[in-house]
């Protein structure tokens, strides 16, 4: 097949079947030169981006959101064209008419919608709250399968933060395809697909994938709609270097005003729009300086992306993330790197536009990018503290050359895979609730297997790790048959045609758990096995605290004996969540990752043996606990690159946070340091790394006076925030961090 | 053989090249009066360890070292230790791992000789250039040192000359191109680093219920120590 718009294209595979992978491969150019070519900002950028601040600074003023449409539904065409400033901008579209204005979007859930429409002072309209008596969201779906013990399981949050009420999120687009093969060829593919599946037996499978393709049509057709409200016409396929990003924007705008999934993420754009420049560039009809403007709107627009969420959210996941993640560099299976002049632009919008959390800049590291590259993203971490390392080496093997990356940690090729979003269980809590014989002494609820508490002076290793294996075996069966009732439900009531019309017809899944507390458990155990803990009861008999005497090695200081009990707790959780069959044949992959919720979790937790007091938060993802570390930072990254992503298919995430001068002397040594630790650490087959360059003393003063520091970034845990984005209670945590500092 | 050791620091990025694995041996004969590691002058304390020991946990971090960096030895003063700090640095050999000594030169004996066989680079620490001061604020004469530094230079050994720079007592211009001399004079020396004088180790003194020799000085500014390292860098190969 040809096509005008494919005219300087070398063609191949990619033209008679939707394949964006064979495109790139066929038609990028690696580069391997620095940094010097970049464009800086032009005054045209300039004033838009100043424009752009002045909105931020209002948003905040006004709490956090500066607008909320109470009337409409979110949806492709639901609002009339909305723009920043009309006559400027190069890429054009936004989720609402207005800038940062919120839609609602009751799908997940009309309560939770209703709750986050009053917590910012506003209602929730009653033509949308009378229309959502008689249609059945994902929520109420839920709540009708769910059986008394979840329900238990989600009130003790032992399991918490499941997307029950709200959009499950981490599926990827492959936004690409609008831009390379435009609407209509899309609409013919899936029609063939239909049409196919529809010749052979139908049984409950095949007629919900039929129902299902009738969605992905109908609603790619209203993306031609929503793109022609804004003058374009995206049926054919992009002409230029402009309308390649516009049509990728406005497949990714569908997907956000059709869906508020907890993270929505971008995939890997970065090398697809650099053949369109540089053809562009080589025929004279663009510039440096053009191709930059191009990326800075591009990345404007993705900066001001938005949804609605209640405070009970914003607790779990703080700073209003979207995780808008772009994969960026990683190598091809030919060996070529994938890092091009674009990979370079994109980081660069952290200079062009300032520091932003998003989107969420995601280097994928291998041994053999180019120096020049490695030392670019280095210098981009130390100075702006706004993007996130993963293992290309370790997930290419797994997933080819076109994967990229939902939310934080989580890969999947693009197009190809897809996820059902799983939170995470609290492992930390089951340890107690299992030396409880299945109560939890935090809310007070009998949960689980029930047997004797633990009645001994002192606790023998043995004994609990046979009395937890118990716990952890209910917990994982009944964590797989809660998270196949929320997909199910959510894949019937709240079904992401705009994301799956961009994915083949036949995706493979992927149903993603995960831990938390993984650390705290770690050293509890070690504490129990190398010291010695004796528990105290409270009045009504149970262990509510521990008294620990003597020394225990603890995780973060590359001592195997602890740290072997770490990748084992992630070994343990992963073989018994596979003994429960998945919804839809799903993939089962466990994350060692909390976002800002180790807080919450924390918070949710009696007293441990490791000596972490009640309430106190974990530490966040993989971590070790905070202050714990005593041999430095490369012992502390060692104990994290133990734990096996071959448990862990869905990451491994470990924040890392380091003074400058403990980096070395000149800006010249902090580089070459920062990119030999990352090749260290990689090595090591350690899967992710989030790296702040940064005094401890910069934060405090942030948290006296946050009107001082807007647009301070910060990489938390699998993502960045603007510190003044968090909750004190959050903020207070990201201090007590770890800072690796020079003695 | 075993050694006392008073800790161990696995990112290490400023006392050698690259990224480097250090170990802090425990015990130092001299009281300097800008010290910042009091705790580590007693011969007696820390912790015993071998040599085999140290070199298997070193290995581990092998992968961050990249082209430049590998283990560091400093203290306290690794010459007190000689024979240990040789085995340490002979076994970092048999596993490829760069070596980097960082003392005062101011031990001197056939162990500290055929330490140095197996040292891949000196950070020599001269801590002024006039003999009175070393006299006083040392306790030894710079002799030992200079006499220290010339043995490298013959055997060809990469030295980098490091000074605190103590406001009052060493920040001058004339102490700089002293300093600067003597690293012309011994062409083994590649590189010279001067070091800000710090005082955050006063909590460390006030733990041990010692005094803080130089508690009272100032630390430098910063713009003292770029005016310094100007003189440094002007004429000449430093």
């Amino acid at each position: 097949m040809e096509h005008k718009n494919w005219n300087g294209f070398i063609g191949g595979a990619w033209q008679d079947e939707i394949n964006v992978r064979d495109f790139i491969q066929k038609n990028y150019r690696e580069y391997t030169g620095d940094a010097a070519f970049l464009a800086e900002a032009t005054p045209r950028t300039k004033a838009l981006m100043k424009k752009l601040q002045a909105l931020f600074t209002i948003e905040r003023q006004f709490g956090g959101v500066l607008d909320i449409d109470t009337t409409t539904v979110s949806s492709l065409t639901s609002y009339s064209p909305g723009y920043l400033d009309k006559e400027n901008e190069l890429i054009v579209g936004l989720q609402t008419n207005r800038p940062l204005k919120r839609g609602v979007n009751p799908f997940g859930g009309i309560r939770m919608a209703r709750q986050a429409c009053e917590a910012y002072g506003y209602k929730l309209s009653a033509k949308i709250e009378e229309e959502f008596q008689y249609r059945t969201t994902h929520n109420d779906g839920v709540f009708r399968a769910y059986t008394d013990e979840m329900r238990l399981a989600r009130r003790s949050h032992v399991i918490t933060g499941l997307p029950d009420a709200y959009g499950r999120g981490r599926i990827i687009g492959d936004y690409r395809r609008v831009a390379l093969y435009g609407v209509d060829r899309l609409i013919a593919e899936k029609k063939k697909d239909k049409a196919q599946i529809g010749a052979n037996i139908l049984l409950a499978d095949q007629v919900r994938q039929e129902e299902e393709l009738y969605q992905q049509i109908a609603f790619l057709g209203y993306m031609k709609e929503m793109a022609a409200m804004y003058g374009c016409d995206i049926s054919e396929p992009a002409s230029n270097a402009r309308e390649a990003i516009q049509w990728t924007y406005f497949a990714y705008l569908g997907a956000i005003k059709e869906q508020n999934g907890a993270a929505m993420s971008l995939g890997r754009v970065s090398t697809f729009f650099d053949i369109y420049i540089e053809r562009d560039l080589e025929a004279g009809i663009l510039t440096e300086e053009g191709a930059q403007e191009l990326m800075d709107d591009f990345v404007m627009k993705l900066r001001m992306a938005r949804h609605l969420r209640t405070p009970e959210y914003n607790e779990l996941f703080g700073g209003d993330p979207m995780w808008i993640t772009e994969a960026v560099g990683g190598v091809g299976e030919d060996g070529r790197t994938l890092v091009t002049r674009n990979s370079f632009r994109v980081l660069n919008t952290l200079y062009t536009l300032g520091s932003s959390p998003e989107p969420n800049l995601t280097i994928l590291w291998s041994k053999e990018l180019p120096e020049n590259f490695k030392r670019f993203c280095a210098k981009v971490s130390a100075d702006t503290d706004s993007i996130q390392y993963e293992n290309d080496d370790l997930m290419r093997p797994i997933y080819g050359d076109d994967y990229a990356i939902a939310c934080c940690v989580s890969a999947m090729k693009v197009g190809k895979q897809m996820q059902f979003f799983g939170a995470r269980c609290n492992l930390a809590k089951l340890l107690l609730i299992a030396i409880n014989g299945g109560y939890d002494t935090t809310s007070g609820i009998h949960i689980g297997p029930q047997m004797p508490v633990m009645d001994v002076e002192k606790l023998d290793f043995d004994e609990v790790m046979e009395r937890y294996q118990i716990y952890i075996e209910w917990l994982s069966h009944l964590y797989v048959n809660t998270m196949n009732v929320i997909h199910y439900m959510h894949d019937k009531y709240a079904y992401e045609k705009t994301q799956m019309a961009l994915h083949d017809t036949n995706v493979e899944r992927f149903m993603a758990f995960g831990i938390a507390g993984l650390s705290v458990v770690a050293d509890s155990l070690s504490a129990i096995k190398f010291a010695n803990v004796a528990p105290v009861k409270n009045a009504e008999g149970f262990i509510t605290d521990f008294v620990t005497t003597g020394n225990f090695p603890k995780y973060g200081n590359d001592d195997d004996r602890v740290d072997l009990i770490a990748k084992d707790m992630a070994h343990r959780m992963i073989t018994e969540l596979r003994k429960t069959p998945t919804y839809r044949d799903a993939i089962h992959t466990l994350s060692v990752l909390t976002i800002t919720s180790n807080v919450a979790y924390g918070k949710h937790t009696g007293a441990t043996p490791d000596g972490r007091e009640a309430s106190a938060p974990f530490a966040p993802g993989a971590n070790p606990m905070h202050n714990r570390e005593e041999n430095g930072a490369l012992a502390s990254l060692n104990s994290v690159a133990k734990i096996s992503y071959d448990d862990c298919r869905d990451g491994i995430s470990n924040t890392f946070s380091i003074t400058p001068e403990a980096l070395g002397r000149t800006e010249d040594e902090r580089t070459g340091n920062l990119v030999t630790i990352l090749d260290g650490y990689f090595a090591k087959m350690a899967h992710h790394i989030n790296v702040n360059v940064m005094n401890r003393e910069t934060l405090m003063k942030a948290y006296e006076n946050p009107e001082a520091y807007p647009n301070l970034t910060i990489r938390v845990s699998g993502y960045a925030v603007n510190f003044s984005k968090l909750s004190r209670e959050q903020q207070r945590e990201v201090i007590s961090r770890t800072f690796h500092e020079s003695v | 053989m075993t050694g006392r050791i008073h800790s161990i620091q696995s990112l290490g990025t400023l006392d050698g090249p690259g990224v480097r694995f250090v170990v802090f041996l425990q015990g130092c004969s001299l009281r300097c009066g800008c010290c910042h590691n009091p705790d580590t002058w007693d011969c007696a304390a820390g912790t015993e360890t071998t040599a085999e020991e140290l070199v298997k946990k070193a290995v581990r971090y092998r992968e961050y070292f990249g082209k430049d960096g590998g283990v560091t030895l400093s203290g306290g003063e690794p010459l007190l230790q000689a024979a240990f700090a040789r085995e340490i640095f002979e076994r970092c050999h048999e596993a490829g791992l760069n070596t980097c000594l960082d003392t005062s030169g101011s031990v001197w004996n056939p162990d500290v000789e055929a330490l140095l066989s197996v040292t891949d680079r000196v950070l020599l620490d001269i801590k002024y250039t006039d003999d009175t001061l070393y006299r006083t604020h040392v306790g030894c004469s710079i002799e030992k040192p200079l006499a220290f530094l010339a043995y490298l230079d013959e055997k060809k050994i990469p030295v980098t000359l490091r000074q605190v720079i103590i406001p009052t007592l060493n920040d001058t211009e004339d102490g700089i191109r002293a300093l600067k001399a003597i690293a012309v004079r011994y062409p083994c020396v590649d590189r010279t680093e001067l070091l800000p004088f710090r005082k955050i180790c006063q909590v460390k003194y006030d733990k041990m219920g010692i005094r803080f020799p130089f508690g009272h000085l100032p630390e430098p500014s910063k713009e003292r120590m770029a005016e310094l390292e100007k003189v440094l860098r002007s004429a000449g190969n430093a």
